[in-house]
Order: C-alpha cells, then sequence, then structure tokens
C-alpha cells in the first residue's frame, strides 16, 4: 500500500509526462503481482469500489477529533480526502502490525457491505500511514485526479515491455484487473495473451500533417480526398452481439452515447468521425458536440436536442472478414454498401472530394463548405489500414488556423525545466466604449514559441511587472504599453465561465508583435463576429 | 500587611509593539525594531535583527548575527551559555536549548515566584545540527504555533531524505535541486544527506557558503560542499547532482544553469500537496525546524505549565487545546515574526 501511495504522491507533482512515465515503469517493475495489476486499474478507473460519501467521511473523523479543531484544520487545507487523511490519529505502532498490502485493502473495500462499510474503512485507516490514508480515501471517494490518463498508463506498460502501445490497446478489453496474464507477457514469462472477449478495440490508423513540399512528390491520382470533420474521432466495434463505442485511444465511451450505441445494429467495425446533428441537413458546430463529451449520463432532453451520429469512413470489419488488409479502395466499396444499410440517422458516409491537382485541392481546403470542417485528408488508395502514423499513405491538411492579436496580461511561472521561466502566458483583447476600453482576458497559452523567444518573453515578463500573486505576475498593459501576441488557434466556443464569454481551442503565439502598438490590438467583437 | 502573592505574570512580560516586553527587567526578547536590551532567542532574521544597544545571547547566536549584520550589529554583546544564570535588574534569565537550529535557546525570566519560559521557534525531532529541546517547568509557557494545527505531523526526517535519495537514483540525467532555508535547514538537510551515507559532493547556492562554513567550524560535519556558481555553461557536470539553495533562488535565472531539475523544497508546509503544487515543487521534502502538532501540545503538557501564551502562526487551533485540555490559553498577537519562515 505504501509504495502505492508514494507513487500516486508523486504522479500528482510530476508535471512532465516523461517524468511520469519513469515513475509508472519503477512501480511496475518493483511491486509483484496483484498489487502492481490493482495500482493500474486504479489508474485507468477500471477497479471497482463501492463509493465512500464525503458526509460519511466526515462524521467518521469527527467521531474521532474535536469538530473545531477538524473545522480549523479543512479550511486551511480545502481538500476533504486529504484533511481526513492528515488528521486521522495515529495508531500506536505494534509488533503485530503489518504494512496492509494494495491487494488487502481492496479486498476489504470491496467485499465490505453497505453497513460495515464505515467500520471497514475505519480500520483500513487505523492501520494506514498519513500517505496511505490519502490513497486509500482517494480510492473509496473515487477519481484519483493525479494527472494520468489511461493511455498514459498503457504507454507505461508499452515501456515496461518493451512493446508498442497498439498491442496493449488492442489487448486491454479483453482484461481484467489485475491483470497478470498481461504482466507475465509483458515480463517475457508468458505468451501474449490470447483476444478471447469479443468487441475488442483495433488500434487506429493516423496521417501525418503535409509539411511544405511533401506533396510535390506525389501523384495526386493515386490519392482519394475526403474532408476533415471537426469532431472526435470513433470506433464502432459490434461483434458477437457486444457493441462498444471506442476512442481514438480506446477508451470505452460507449456509455455517454445510449442513443448511437442503441442504432448499432451490424456485426462490423467502423472508423469514423463522431458528431451531432440530423444529417444530412444539419451537422451540429464543435460547441453542440462539446453538449455530449464529458458526461457521466446524458439526459433524454441533451439526446434529442443533440443526438449524436457517426460520420464513417472506414471498415476494420464486416462480419468475420478482417478487412484491415484491403486496399483502402475496396474497404471503401464494403463501406459504402454498408453504412447504405444503416440508420441514416446514425450512420452517413464521409464524402469524398474530387479534385484534379494539388492546387485545386488547396483551394477547398482553405474555403471549406462547412464551418465544421477543418480541412482535408488525403488517402492512399492502395493503403491498407496500419496501426498507428505511418509515413506516407495518410495525410492532413487543415485550414489556416485563426488568428488573432490580443495584449500579454498575465505570466505564470512554468513547472519542471521551466520552473524559472515565465512561460505560461494569459492574454486579452480590448473591450467596452471607445473612451474606456478595458482588457478582457480570451485565452492562456504556453507553447508556439521558440526557446529564444521564451527568453525574451521571460525577461519582458520580469521587467514589467507590475504585482504579484505567488506563481503569478500581471504585466503592464494599457493603451500605451503592452506586448502585443499574435495568437493562432484553431476554433471558438461559447463560454459561460470566462468573462469574455469566448473560449479558444488550442491556442498558442504564433507572433510576438514587439513593432505592434498595444492600443492597436484586437477588440473582443473581432472574436465574438466569429461565433456562429 | 501585604500578603506575599507571587507576580502576575502579564506584570513579568507582555507584548509592546517592539515585541515581548519584561518590566522589571527593562529588557525585550526578540524585539523587531531596535531596542535598549534585547535578548534574542536564535539567528533567524525576524527574531534577531541588528541595531539594538545591548544584546544578550548564546554565542553561536551571536557569532550567526555578525555573520549576517556584521560586527558592529550591536553596540555591545554579551555570550550567555546554555545552563547559565544571569541577573538583568534583578530579573533571572536562564538560556535553554530550544532545538531549532545551531545556537537557539528558550529563555526562561523568573522574578518573584514566577517563573515564564519564551521558547522562541522550537522543535522535538532529533537533529544533529544542534543541542536537543530541554523542557523547562514553568508557571507560563509561551509557544509558537507555526504548524499549530492537527493537520501537521512531520514525518521521520530520515525517509525524507531516503525519498530525496531514491529519486537522484531514479533520475540519473537531472539534477535535484533543494530549496532550504540558509540558517539551519540547509545545513540539517546536508547532514541528513551524509548520515543516509551519500557521500558524493553536495553542490551549495552562494547564500549558503557563510553559515554552512560556520557550522563545519561548529563541529557539524557536512561533507564536501562545493559551490554551485561555478562552471556556468557546463550544465551536464550538474546531471545526477544535488543542489541545495535558498527557495527563492530556485525561481530565479541562477536555476536555468542545472540539467532538467527535479525540485524539491525541505519544509514543514510541504506536509499540504496545494502547497506543494502552487510552487511548482516536483518532490517535497517534509522537513521542518518548528514543531508539529504533537510536539507543541505534548511540549505544553510537559512545561506543566497552568497558562499559554502563543506568539505566532495559527494560534486559534492551539488555544482551543488549551481550553479542552483545561490549560488557560490566550494569543499574544506579535507582529513581525514570519509565519512561512521554515
Amino acid at each position: 500500500m505504501n509504495r502505492f501511495a508514494e507513487l500516486l504522491d508523486r504522479l500528482v507533482l510530476t508535471p512532465s509526462r516523461n517524468g511520469k512515465l519513469t515513475l509508472l515503469v519503477d512501480y511496475f517493475r518493483a511491486v509483484e503481482d496483484p498489487d502492481r495489476g490493482l495500482a493500474l486499474a486504479a489508474i485507468t478507473g477500471d477497479l471497482t469500489i463501492a463509493a465512500v460519501k464525503p458526509a460519511m467521511l466526515r462524521a467518521l473523523v469527527t467521531e474521532r477529533m474535536d469538530p473545531v479543531l477538524f473545522g480549523y484544520s479543512y479550511d486551511y487545507v480545502g481538500d476533504l480526502a486529504e484533511t481526513v487523511s492528515l488528521v486521522w490519529p495515529e495508531a500506536e505502532p505494534s509488533d503485530s502490525s503489518h504494512d496492509p498490502t494494495l491487494a488487502e485493502v481492496v479486498q476489504a473495500l470491496q467485499s465490505a457491505s453497505r453497513s460495515d462499510g464505515p467500520r471497514v474503512l475505519a480500520a483500513l485507516l487505523d492501520a494506514a500511514d498519513v500517505s496511505a490514508r490519502f490513497a486509500i480515501i482517494k480510492l473509496v471517494t473515487g477519481g484519483l485526479r493525479i494527472g494520468v490518463t489511461a493511455r498514459l498508463a498503457k504507454q507505461a506498460l508499452a515501456d515496461f515491455g518493451k512493446v508498442d502501445v497498439a498491442e496493449i490497446e488492442e489487448l486491454w478489453h479483453g482484461l481484467e484487473p489485475p491483470y497478470r496474464p498481461l504482466f507475465a507477457w509483458l515480463e517475457g514469462k508468458a505468451p501474449k495473451p490470447e483476444k478471447l472477449a469479443a468487441a475488442l478495440f483495433r488500434p487506429v490508423m493516423l496521417s501525418n500533417p503535409v509539411e511544405d513540399r511533401d506533396l510535390e512528390k506525389l501523384d495526386p491520382a493515386d490519392y482519394a480526398a475526403e474532408w476533415k470533420w471537426d469532431g472526435i474521432r470513433v470506433q464502432v466495434v459490434s461483434e458477437r452481439g457486444v457493441r462498444r463505442l471506442y476512442s481514438r485511444t480506446g477508451d470505452d465511451v460507449s456509455g455517454a452515447f445510449p442513443d448511437l450505441v442503441r442504432a448499432v445494429d451490424f456485426e462490423a467495425v467502423l472508423d469514423g468521425e463522431l458528431l451531432v446533428g440530423r444529417p444530412p441537413e444539419w451537422t451540429g458546430t464543435f460547441s453542440d458536440l462539446q453538449q455530449r463529451l464529458n458526461r457521466k449520463s446524458v439526459s433524454p432532453k441533451i439526446q434529442s436536442e443533440f443526438p449524436a451520429f457517426v460520420r464513417c469512413y472506414d471498415l476494420l470489419q464486416l462480419g468475420e472478414e478482417d478487412t484491415r488488409e484491403l486496399p483502402l479502395a475496396q474497404r471503401r466499396t464494403k463501406l459504402e454498401t454498408l453504412v447504405a444499410s444503416l440508420d441514416p440517422t446514425r450512420f452517413d458516409l464521409s464524402p469524398q472530394v474530387a479534385f484534379s491537382d494539388w492546387p485545386a485541392l488547396d483551394a477547398l481546403r482553405t474555403h471549406p463548405p462547412h464551418p465544421i470542417i477543418e480541412g482535408v485528408m488525403i488517402k492512399r488508395h492502395d493503403s491498407p489500414y496500419l496501426a498507428g502514423r505511418p509515413k506516407g499513405p495518410w495525410f492532413k491538411w487543415k485550414r489556416d488556423p485563426f488568428t488573432v492579436d490580443a495584449v500579454l496580461m498575465y505570466a505564470q511561472r512554468g513547472h519542471g525545466k521551466r520552473s524559472s521561466y515565465y512561460s505560461d502566458f494569459t492574454f486579452g483583447v480590448w473591450s467596452g466604449p471607445e473612451d474606456a476600453t478595458e482588457l478582457v482576458p480570451v485565452g492562456k497559452a504556453y507553447f508556439g514559441f521558440t526557446d529564444e523567444e521564451l527568453r525574451q518573453l521571460d525577461k519582458y515578463v520580469r521587467d514589467n511587472t507590475i504585482e504579484r500573486f505567488g506563481p503569478v505576475r500581471s504585466v503592464r498593459a494599457d493603451r500605451q504599453q503592452g506586448l502585443v501576441l499574435e495568437i493562432a488557434f484553431e476554433g471558438l466556443n461559447r463560454s459561460t465561465r470566462h468573462r469574455s464569454g469566448v473560449a479558444m481551442r488550442f491556442p498558442r503565439i504564433s507572433r510576438l508583435r514587439w513593432d505592434k502598438p498595444a492600443a492597436e490590438a484586437d477588440r473582443i467583437e473581432t472574436l465574438t463576429a466569429m461565433l456562429d | 500587611m501585604p500578603i506575599f502573592r507571587a507576580m502576575r505574570p502579564r506584570d513579568l512580560l507582555c507584548p509592546k509593539p517592539a515585541g515581548l516586553y519584561c518590566p522589571p527587567g527593562d529588557f525585550y526578547i526578540d524585539p523587531v525594531r531596535p531596542v535598549a536590551r534585547a535578548l534574542i532567542t536564535h539567528g533567524h532574521s525576524d527574531h534577531a535583527r541588528a541595531g539594538h544597544g545591548h544584546v544578550l545571547a548564546t554565542g553561536q547566536t551571536l557569532d550567526i548575527m555578525a555573520l549576517r549584520y556584521g560586527d558592529d550589529f550591536a553596540g555591545d554583546t554579551q555570550p550567555i551559555a546554555y545552563g547559565e544564570t544571569v541577573t538583568v535588574n534583578g530579573v533571572s534569565v536562564t538560556f535553554h536549548p530550544a532545538g531549532h537550529v545551531l545556537g537557539s535557546a528558550q529563555i526562561a525570566v523568573e522574578h518573584g515566584g514566577t517563573r515564564i519560559v519564551a521558547s522562541g521557534d522550537y522543535k522535538r525531532m532529533p537533529d544533529a545540527t544542534c543541542a536537543p529541546f530541554e523542557p523547562v517547568r514553568c508557571d507560563v509557557f509561551i509557544t509558537e504555533a507555526t504548524f499549530g494545527l492537527p493537520v501537521f505531523r512531520h514525518p521521520d526526517d530520515r525517509a525524507e531524505i531516503g525519498r530525496l535519495l531514491k529519486s537522484v537514483a531514479q533520475f540519473p540525467e537531472r539534477s535535484h535541486m533543494v530549496g532550504a532555508y540558509a540558517l539551519g535547514k540547509a545545513q540539517r538537510v546536508m547532514r541528513l544527506i551524509r548520515d543516509a551515507g551519500y557521500d558524493r559532493p553536495l553542490y551549495i547556492h552562494g547564500a549558503l557558503e557563510t553559515l554552512s562554513a560556520y557550522y563545519q567550524e561548529q563541529g557539524v560535519d557536512l561533507g564536501e560542499l562545493r559551490p554551485a556558481t561555478l562552471g556556468k555553461g557546463a550544465k551536464a557536470e550538474f546531471a545526477g547532482a544535488i543542489v541545495i539553495g535558498t527557495p527563492s533562488a530556485f525561481a530565479d535565472r541562477w536555476a536555468r544553469r542545472f540539467p532538467d531539475p527535479v525540485s524539491c523544497f525541505a519544509s514543514g508546509w510541504m506536509r499540504i500537496r496545494q502547497r506543494a503544487r502552487q510552487r511548482g515543487v516536483e518532490l517535497p521534502l517534509i522537513i521542518s525546524d518548528h514543531s508539529d502538532w504533537d510536539e507543541l501540545t505534548d511540549t505544553i503538557r510537559e512545561t506543566g505549565a497552568s497558562e499559554v501564551w502563543v506568539t505566532h502562526g495559527r494560534e486559534e487551533a492551539l488555544v482551543r487545546w488549551c481550553e479542552l485540555a483545561g490549560i488557560r490559553a490566550k494569543a499574544l498577537h506579535l507582529v513581525g515574526y514570519e509565519d512561512e519562515g521554515d
């Protein structure tokens, strides 16, 4: 338990991806089964433990200490799980006590009855030290929130076993905690686990962005083009009566889209873009789609206002036949036939875009016919469906990003390598009447600049600070003086959480406009006009 | 006939804007502004300030003040040994070890049958760089409450250093930068690293050099210390190294010379995850030179004091605890002492 607790403590404060991978790989190497598998399940969200309500936790602790002192403590710390872990009375160390394993803790929690739950939890907390108490409370209150995605955990497994992460993703949904056969395979002690379960995820094929001069060498006749839809990539899998919807990284997202899953009445594996709307007449924007994302449950009202559908562009399996080896052109023919037989409100076909040469496609790319098209995809007619991001067969060619000139307002110190640099920048645009304009923040960006530009930005922040709030500095930014940043972004959503009313997608700093007077930066109306 | 009564504590010591004042002895303890006669508990700059007329303190505290402020930091100085009693205007004053930093003392003030102990900052956890705290029986115990909340329980400092050394082994290509206050904490961290068997050179920020050299002179072995200010441009030299500096140095441009640093901070505040996160600390080391909650409450009981005065920190919780324990308690609301310094 203590090693798991230590792992959580380290992960939560380690900002870099590589740092997290090192910590995870070392943990998998040092810890035995079944603890490491249970830790993995806890991180990927695949561990089922009956949740404990905050009120119950509070009741347990105030039975053990003065409620006033607990109140002072909670006010100071601000996080219930952490406060309880810190103030829980330390048991007198006895010779018979041993450090419980993660497996013992999970076993105790999973087998506790509803009425027994509080007593079991209290006994576990009595036997644990402070770090372990925090970990136990995190396990029972649900959601570790340690900044590690399931995808990153799978990457760590791949690094640990020196295999491709696609292999892990493909197996993942057929495996159960504590994943003994998986670890045995990764350690070279057993053969690869068989894919026995139905409706497993297939690793997806990804494209490369078109770089300068990439296309010159390619013959347009070898390629098909499609619109690049600004939804989310999904894989619809239906096998032997099991129906699943997976994200691009193999997360099962079926639960959020019951309306779509209900319409799956075929045996096949489809690759496509998840969108909302009523095809063919209405395709919703990304803001519309966001109404359906990151929700635990979806109300019938939301389901009917923002119905989900898949715009299909590839076929990986049809009945018993694995079609991934076939060339794209053949897969496409089969796909067209299949989609024609499906519920047209839930599945339609991503149309191919005819073009004669690259300049013609470029014109289509830069002036797409629909706001939710963000460019074109270029795919070789003869390409098989390959896992990962092979160089050559598929390209994405996005329309140019939007840009806006904004003024630097706040800067925050970065983490890790950048901890001595002000590297996270909040910027704003002008708003209000002409005679009383003020800056309203519209976004935050921490990349897009070169190392040299970062040095210049850092110096600018240090030289022009007007106030400090912990790691954040506000810099001088008014009509007379301020640094203008050209911000590139992919789109704009309405936001009720930001004072400006807009939220940028994927903002980054594309140019430092040392030459541009702050008063000439853009106004908020430039952005609001871009909302649909 | 007047009946003999012990002196009322508030007539022996009372809070004034300049600090804790003793009217019969006409002296201040740890005054925050220049006074004619000052008794100083220890060398941290919020307790030991320059410019007093006369200073009574342990020899080590006087040395530390001289190193920080120059030899002329006071009109006149008088060293006092632990356990030694001197009489100041008829008030007897005894210094006892406080276990906080090198030279730190509690000051017992006794007059007219009443004894008050002003403990300054103190801790109970063993520390190889200073003399251990000695509980002193008293009527009134004056305590700090920097970590005066039940959430603060400092773990074994050796285990914390163990985590640092594990991380050094885990990330050999990175340098580990440990933030630690220049007086006391930094040297304690160095000593703990040595006690854990690490014998490679430690790299230190320039701000730590003088005080670390003084600790070494006083017989605290810190092993080989090298300046971390040399070798500019030779980043690779510091791969796998432990670099110790003041906390502020790590936010500074100074920190850029080190390869992909793991930022560590040795402080009792690191107990709270959000504190660590705010500062961008990757590896918090919970090492404090102040008492944690259990040490505060245990110490209050050990002194047998019937009344407790709380100087600085989270007074309300400690006062509440005293009430529950049937001990009279109040907060003194002294200003000028840094709550954050640990």
